[in-house]
Parts: structure tokens; sequence; C-alpha cells
């Protein structure tokens, strides 16, 4: 009857058929419902019924657990085989939450049996935190024998507490590649996610760590390996009893690297405890020999996961060791910016080698004066000279000659301010700057008064060390870019097979060989006759170089900037960019030492021992001591 | 009794359908034991579920005392609004878990799919009904084109289980709308021989599942997995399980997702096949009831509306059944008003309240 109320249109008779014809299309779909429950009822009499004592045997009398068997992580080590990162196998005392009532009681009752320290304890509260409650956290690791055996026969006493054979990682060079191998660390929760996003997460089944900084986590695909399966029966109690069968793990692939880890621990030596950054490269691969970035950490200290306090103290220090600086920290080019700014002048036209200027010490522009470093000035310079003696007047002229749109064309194609998309993560792009990146930044236009100090490598660019030492490296290379890379090939140890890291040339920049020519035979000068004579004095090869320093604080227009009355931290970084041998360069690279003023006094000398040792295998007598007496920047 | 509280127990009591509120309330409760022994004994997941069944209920009682007539000016608004949705999701969503299922608006994340299962069954519904008088092939073709259209895009995000039981709400509409047994037919056949297509546009891990189901050994510590622990579960439970709070599988920690998706394997291994025939019994008195609803409702849109809901939630039990008893691949979806999880247990309510709108109204009508 409601049917006619609110649909009066409709006749009463084929409403009626309609609604006829509805219930039986209802009543095939009842049967269609009847006829699905009945298949899943008769799913259920099979497994439960006629199934039940195969499953019963599966489930009950002899429960059979999956049990994944982790892969040897691959081992990193360096092009001589010098081992950077490694595993061992250790007992530990491992604890899940989940089946514990009271874990302080439990805790304490373990302590009476095992040596737990408040460090450990610390340790573990930070771990139960940051994991889910049924995983099994380790709160001790290393057990001796006598530890073993103790808990062993007291084992009844502490149910949900298991002691487990687990394989540690440990880098025996500790602090020295903190930055380069970087280290492992456990899986948290955002590691979950990814994983199962890269549908990477059933590999990982019965792993705890995976890589969190460095090639460990770049190259983690490769390092972790295949986790085996092994199907065991357990007993009620969940004990195995025997295995069904077993897929074995693969173990992970090694890495070898480039890296000289004796020129590495020379460099980090003859840093000291100053702060700053050495990369070093082979100009005709991008092979990464040195990558030192000062201070560094201990990375063993990351393996069980950090305790808090270890955490806090590496966070807080003024020192930032956690920091990249090789990677990640951006510096002014300072001076070293010179060569680069030379060859853009010939490339343009915008000079010949031999053009001179007259240098009065200094350079008026817009009612602003631009210092030279030296009062009076250098007299008359050419490009030669200008890089020799780094004469600030020639570079303010000629950068205002070039204009700062061609300034960041040119310097970009030497991978100024963009990554050099070296193997590791966490890589910083620097800022080379444009009239566009400026208007996008501060929305305001370029000034033409900017343009001047980008020509001695202060203002607003600022690179990272690696990027330094790649252009350093290309410019060596006539102009042939290589991809930096750390890793020489990952080898699987089972085949033996080795997948080479192959030399990638980024780009060919096209230079004109007589211009390379002229940069070249300025920078030979410079360890020649230049600013950085004294730190290459009696070097029995040719080498190439360029002095800079970095002003970290403004100076106030006319003031004189005076070391002694700087505060340390707010000194000039100094830097360095050098190649040898001059003729065939088989190493480039760029240091920077920071708040150690003038280049040619902290940085030049580093470089030295470099040379000397990777050159001619001589181990530097001292540290590198710094040049008091040079000058110049 | 006096007659203000008379009065006030019709007023909650007036629009709620007593047989289908007891058998709701009896899975509730079945729920609420299984889960208790599903999380050891932990009362943090039942405080949490009880408020979630409590707001559940309250959703249904909502709409139960809404008329039929004021739904069918809603559907369209709705299903235009869970579109526009479902393209943002599209167009902005937040990935979880490798899938773009989220949606976030100022305040917080929606799933805008959730939305869909109730708006698609409405839009067809009121179309259908709509164009009751004059319906030709055209109107199944366009009505087709509705349900599809949110379908892929679900299917796309991608939340295979959501878009399963979407497709299916839909589909059961065009069926009870009349659709002819030829076009049926043909569908069927041409469905079967486009297989081999739809396997080359899943996704990987889509058809790795498919592929699992047949042999989940192959990936047993994959998504294989899930499908031996449950299935050994029921197994092992025999005829009448291994008891309350006994289940092996259960408390050893060998069934995955085992407070949601996977549930009835709890269920199934400490009440066995008696328990399991006690529980397809209630599903079925819940279905048979929403059936005596549909078959005796006033109007095309409430006929087909009910028939949608009532066949739905029989899609959800089967399709959940069937993935922990290892007959279907493991799709994400939970057990009406057994798995934990607040989400789905409101959308399942809430369809539960149409239907007894739709029969205390025909009531208040023909009185």
């Amino acid at each position: 009857m409601s049917e006619l109320m609110i649909n009066p249109g409709v006749e009463l008779r084929n409403s009626q058929l309609e609604i006829h014809h509805f219930r039986w299309r209802l009543a095939v779909a009842t049967s269609f419902v009847v006829l699905m429950f009945s298949l899943l009822f008769i799913r259920f009499f099979y497994l439960q019924v006629v199934k039940h004592e195969h499953y019963q045997t599966l489930a009950e009398a002899n429960r059979i657990s999956i049990v994944p068997i982790v892969p040897n992580r691959g081992i990193i080590v360096d092009r001589n085989g010098v081992v950077l990162a490694h595993n061992y196998s250790a007992y530990t005392l491992e604890i899940t939450p989940g089946k514990v009532e009271n874990l302080a009681a439990l805790i304490d009752d373990l302590a009476a049996l095992i040596e737990i320290t408040p460090k450990d304890r610390r340790r573990f509260t930070k771990l139960t935190e940051e994991s889910r409650n049924f995983e099994s956290l380790p709160i001790r690791t290393r057990l001796s024998d006598e530890e073993i055996a103790r808990f062993a026969a007291n084992r009844y006493r502490f149910p949900g507490v298991e002691i487990n054979a687990r394989l540690f990682r440990q880098y025996p060079q500790g602090e020295m590649f903190s930055h380069v191998v970087g280290h492992i660390g456990r899986i948290n929760q955002r590691d979950t996610e990814q994983l199962e996003a890269d549908d990477r997460l059933a590999n990982y089944r019965g792993t705890s760590y995976l890589g969190k900084t460095g090639l460990e986590h770049s190259y983690e695909r490769y390092l972790h390996g295949t986790t085996g399966v092994e199907e065991v029966e357990v007993d009620s109690a969940g004990r195995a009893v025997r295995s069904l069968s077993r897929t074995p793990p693969v173990s992970g692939n090694n890495l070898v690297l480039k890296l000289d880890a004796r020129l590495q621990e020379m460099v980090y030596r003859a840093f000291g405890d100053r702060r700053g950054a050495l990369v070093a490269i082979e100009p005709e691969t991008g092979g990464v020999l040195a990558f030192v970035s000062n201070p560094g950490f201990d990375p063993n200290l990351f393996v069980d996961g950090i305790d808090p306090q270890n955490w806090n103290e590496l966070n807080t220090s003024l020192d930032r060791p956690m920091v990249n600086r090789a990677l990640a920290g951006t510096y002014p080019p300072g001076s070293t910016f010179k060569p680069f700014m030379a060859l853009a002048a010939l490339s343009y036209g915008k000079r010949t080698p031999q053009q001179v200027i007259s240098d009065p010490g200094h350079f008026n522009f817009g009612g602003h004066v631009f210092r030279d470093d030296k009062v009076g000035g250098h007299g008359l310079v050419d490009m030669f000279k200008s890089i020799v003696v780094s004469c600030d007047t020639y570079y303010y002229v000629l950068a205002n000659d070039l204009g700062i749109d061609n300034i960041s064309k040119f310097m970009a194609k030497f991978g100024f301010g963009s990554r050099t998309g070296i193997d590791i993560t966490g890589e910083s792009s620097g800022l080379l700057p444009s009239q566009e990146w400026k208007m996008r930044r501060f929305k305001q236009k370029w000034y033409s008064g900017e343009t001047i100090s980008i020509g001695i490598g202060q203002g607003y660019n600022a690179y990272t060390p690696l990027q330094m030492a790649s252009a350093t490296a290309t410019l060596a290379n006539d102009g042939l870019m290589f991809r930096p890379h750390i890793v020489n090939y990952v080898e699987n140890i089972t085949t033996r097979e080795r997948t080479f890291v192959a030399p990638e040339p980024v780009r060919n920049l096209d230079l004109k060989p007589e211009h390379i020519e002229v940069i070249k035979r300025a920078l030979v000068a410079v360890n020649k006759e230049g600013t950085g004579a004294r730190a290459f004095a009696g070097a029995e090869y040719e080498s190439a170089g360029k002095t800079g320093t970095a002003q970290v604080v403004a100076i106030k227009q006319g003031e004189k900037y005076v070391e002694s009355r700087v505060q340390e931290r707010h000194r000039d970084h100094a830097l360095f960019i050098a190649y040898a041998p001059a003729d065939k360069p088989k190493i480039a690279l760029a240091v920077v030492v920071e708040n150690s003023g003038f280049g040619a006094r902290a940085a030049a000398p580093i470089a030295r021992q470099v040379f000397d040792y990777y050159l001619l295998g001589k181990e530097p007598a001292r540290p590198a001591k710094e040049d008091d007496s040079a000058a110049g920047n | 009794m006096p007659p203000v509280i008379r009065r006030i127990a019709r007023f909650f009591t007036a629009h709620v359908d007593g047989l289908l509120l007891s058998a709701i309330l009896l899975l509730m409760a079945t729920g609420l034991i299984v889960l208790y022994s599903a999380s050891n004994a932990g009362m943090a997941r039942i405080t949490s579920q009880v408020m979630n069944m409590l707001v559940a209920i309250t959703v249904m009682w909502v709409f139960a005392n809404i008329p039929p007539h004021y739904l069918m000016r809603l559907s369209l608004p709705v299903y235009a609004l869970g579109l526009a949705l479902l393209i943002a999701v599209a167009l902005f969503g937040d990935v979880v878990n490798g899938a773009r299922r989220w949606l976030f608006i100022g305040v917080t994340r929606i799933q805008p799919s959730e939305l869909m299962k109730i708006a698609v069954p409405l839009m067809l519904a009121w179309y259908f009904d709509r164009y009751e008088a004059t319906l030709r092939l055209k109107n199944y073709l366009i009505a087709f084109v509705f349900l599809m259209v949110p379908v892929g895009l679900i299917a796309r995000q991608p939340d295979l289980g959501t878009a399963v039981l979407i497709s299916a709400s839909g589909c059961f509409v065009l069926f009870l709308a009349g659709l002819s047994w030829r076009i049926i037919g043909g569908i069927t056949v041409a469905g079967l021989s486009s297989l081999p297509f739809l396997w080359s546009i899943l996704h990987d891990y889509q058809r790795q599942r498919v592929l699992t189901l047949l042999d989940p050994a192959q990936d047993p510590l994959g998504s294989g997995y899930h499908t031996i622990q449950s299935t050994i579960a029921v197994g092992s439970g025999g005829w009448l399980g291994k008891g309350w709070m006994n289940g092996t599988q259960t408390h050893l920690d060998f069934i995955p997702e085992r407070t949601t998706d996977f549930i009835f394997a709890v269920y199934s291994e400490e009440f066995g096949l008696f328990g399991n025939l006690i529980l397809l019994l209630l599903f079925l008195l819940v279905i048979a009831r929403g059936m005596v609803i549909t078959a005796n409702a006033p109007t095309l849109f409430t006929r087909l509306l009910g028939g949608a809901v009532t066949l739905t939630f029989f899609t959800y039990v089967f399709v959940n059944m069937g993935m922990v008893s290892g007959i279907l691949p493991v799709v994400g979806v939970p057990l009406p008003l057994i798995s934990y999880g607040g989400t789905s247990l409101v959308t399942i309510c809430l369809g539960l309240g149409i239907l007894m709108s739709i029969e205390t109204h025909k009531k208040l009508v023909q009185s």
C-alpha cells in the first residue's frame, strides 16, 4: 500500500509483478548465501575433522616453528684488505618484556646472577620504549662462559628470559671511519614501515639491525644478505626438538673500498684535535682515497643501542662529532675559488692570460671599498701572478666583469652547488648563488655589489669539502668529471663474483686545453714560489695547489682582521685544494681546517703529508704542525 | 509503568529491530570473549573495543531513526562527496604501509574508501529507484559506471579488500534490480576469459597473495605465513576446540593479526567445528533477518538498499572466514562485529541501522 503513496504513478499489478520478481531474485541470493556458508562449513569439516590429526600434530604435539636464520652481514675492507667493519658472535642475555610481569623486579633478580650495570639498565629501558612488547631485547651482551652456566642452572626461575647467540657488528678502526663506513642500529618503527613499503620486511625477519648511516646504510641491500628458513619442531615450552627442513641463509656481500685505511689514519692523525675535513679523490676514476671528518665518534657505541648518556654527550658536544663535515658541512671556498674564477674568465673570453691590472690594494664599487689582503696592493698583476700571490683585487674586478649569471653557470658545471652523487647518503648540495636563487630565497633582486665578494670565494657561496675535492679532481683531469665513489667493488662471497662500481663520467666540461694549461701552470707555481711554497719545500714530486681562507664572521668596513682578537670559534677556516703529481695527477684533494686561520699555515701541511705518503709511501715523522711563519691567503 | 518512563522507553526502542539487535549483541559478546583470549587477557584492548561498540551501537540507533526517504535525498550528495574525497586521496593522500589510503583534512586523517562502502549502494539504489518505471539496459550500464569509478580508485590505492567489498555490494544491487540472466551469464563468461588480463594489472604483492594462496609453502616467511599458521589453528581445533584461552597457536604467537583480521583463527582453534557452526548460524540469523526485512521493504530504493546491506554483510563474513581457512587470498577484510577495530565496526552497524530503519518505518506507514 505504501507503494501507492510514495509512487502514485506506478500501476498496481505491475508493481506486484515487480515485487514477485524481486523476491525471486532475493531467494536466489539467499540460496547463494546458504551455498557459500555450506562451502565454508565443508572446509571447516575438512580441516577440523578429516585432517584434524594432521593439523593436531603440527600444532599440538610438535608445533612447527618457522625460524628465520639471520644471514651474516657482509664485511667492509679497504683497498688493501684492512678490515673496517666485521662481525663477531657473542652470547646475549635477552628479555621479552611482553612475557614478563614485573620487569624491574626480574632485572633485580637477574642482577644477582649476572652483572648488570646501571648503564645496561638505562640502555635496556630506552630499547623497551622504542620496541614492540613481544620482541626479545638484549640486556647484556658478551656473556662469559661462567655467566652462561650460572644462568642455565637458574633458567626455570626466569620465564621470558633467554640466552641467544647473536652476531655483532664491530668497527675495529673506531672513530677514524665513523663518517664513511657509518654504523648499524636497531630496526625501529620507521625502518619497519620503510621495509614493508619496499617489500623487504620478510627478509628482515629475525634481524634486529640494519645500516643507519654511511656505507652501512647506502649499501644495505648488498650487505644484508638473504635470510634463511628453518622449520623446526618445538615442544610445548617452545624449545626446538629437531629440524625438519632448512634453507640456508645467503651471506651478504662484502664491500671492498677505494679508500686507503692507512692514508685515512694518517690524515686523521694530522688533524689531531682540530676540527675539519679532508676528501682525497683519484682524478681519473673518481675513487675516493681518503674521507675524513674530524672529530668522529665511536660507531661501536651504536651497535647494541646507544645508552642515553653517550647519546647526549655526542649530541651536545660543541665540536659536533655527529656532523659529517666532509659530506654535509658547507664552507665558503675562499681563495681556492680563484683558479675556477680565472678559468671562467678565460672560457667566457673576459680575460686573456696576459692582460694586466694594477692593484692599488683595494677596489671601489658603488661607494664600497673591497680591500686586498696585502696593504698597498700587489702592483701589476696578470692572471698567473693573481693565482700565485692570491691577489684579491684582480678577482674583484674579474667577478664584476663576468657577472653573477656567468659565474653560477660556469661553477655549476664543476659541480659546485649540487650533490656529487657519492655513494653515501646525507650529502648537502651546498650553495651556488644566482639571481634566481636570491629571488627565491629572499624575494630580493641580486645587487651587483654582491657579485664582487663571490670573486674571492666569500659572500653567499658555500660548498662541501667533497664538492671542492671533486672540482679539483675534475680540473686535474682536464675537465673530465667522474662521480666520486667510495666503494671499489661489491664481492659475492660464495661465487667470488665482483661487481665493480665502475668509474662513471658525469660530464666532460669541454674546456680548452690552453686555458687549463694556464691555470695548472699557476697552481704548480703556488706550491713552488707562492702561498703554498713553504708547505711543499723540498718535495720530490711536482704538485699543484691553492690556499684559501674563509671568513667565519664578517669584518666591518675598514677594520683589519687580527686573529688574536677574535674568539677561537669565530676565527677563519683554513682551506687548501691540491693535486699531484702535476703532470699526471694520481690524487686530488680538498682540506678544510676549521678556525685555523690562513690556509697556507694549517691546511697545506696536511696536504703535503697526504701526497708524501700516497706518492712516496713516506710516513710523516711528526704530526702536521702549523706553519706559523706562512702568510698570505 | 509510569507514562514518562514508557515514553522514554519508546523513544529508545521504537525503531530498533529486536531480533536483529539480539543477534548483533550475541555476536559482539562472542567477539569480546575471543578478543580477551586473543590479546592474552589484555584489558586495554577489551576496554577500547567496548568503547568502539558503544559508538557503533549509537550510530546504529541514530540511523535506525532516520526515515529511508531522508537517506534517499542524501544518496547523491554523499556519493559525490565520497568520490571527491577518493580523487583527493589519489592526488594528495598520505602513504601508509605502501598504500595511499588516507587523506589529511586539517585535524585528522580519514579513509574515504570506508565511506564508499555505504555511499555506493545508496547511490545505486537511489538511481534505480529514480528510473524504476523505465529501466533499460542503458540504466544498468550507467549504474555500472557509478560502481566501477570508485572501485577503480580504491583498487589503485591499493586496497584490494575494500575494492572487493564495494564491488560485491554494487553487483548485488545490479542483480537485485533485475539485470537479465543472459547478461549475467555473458559477463561471467567474459569475466573468466579476462582473468589473464586482470592478472597482468595486479600489483606484484597482490599477485604474490594469489600465488601463495595456491601454494602457501613457497613464501613461508612472507605472505604465506599467515595462511599456513591460521590453517593449522583452524585444523587443530577439531570437533570442540582446545577450550577458551587454551589455543596454542594463539598463545604461542603463531597467528599474526590475531585480534583483527585473523581473530576467527583464534575462535576456531579454541571452540572447534561446533563453535564454528554456532557462529555461522548466528551470522546466518543476521542475514536471514536482513533478507526478510528486504523482502517486505516498501519501495524499490529500500529493497535494493536492504538487499545490498545484507549481502555485503555476508560478503564480509565469507571473505574473512575463507581467507582464514585458506580458500581465499589474504585481503584485509575483518570479521564483522568480532574483529577488533572501530572503523569497520561503525560502518557495519551503520548498515544494520539502515536495515532497522527500513523495517520500522514501514510499520509506521502501515499503522
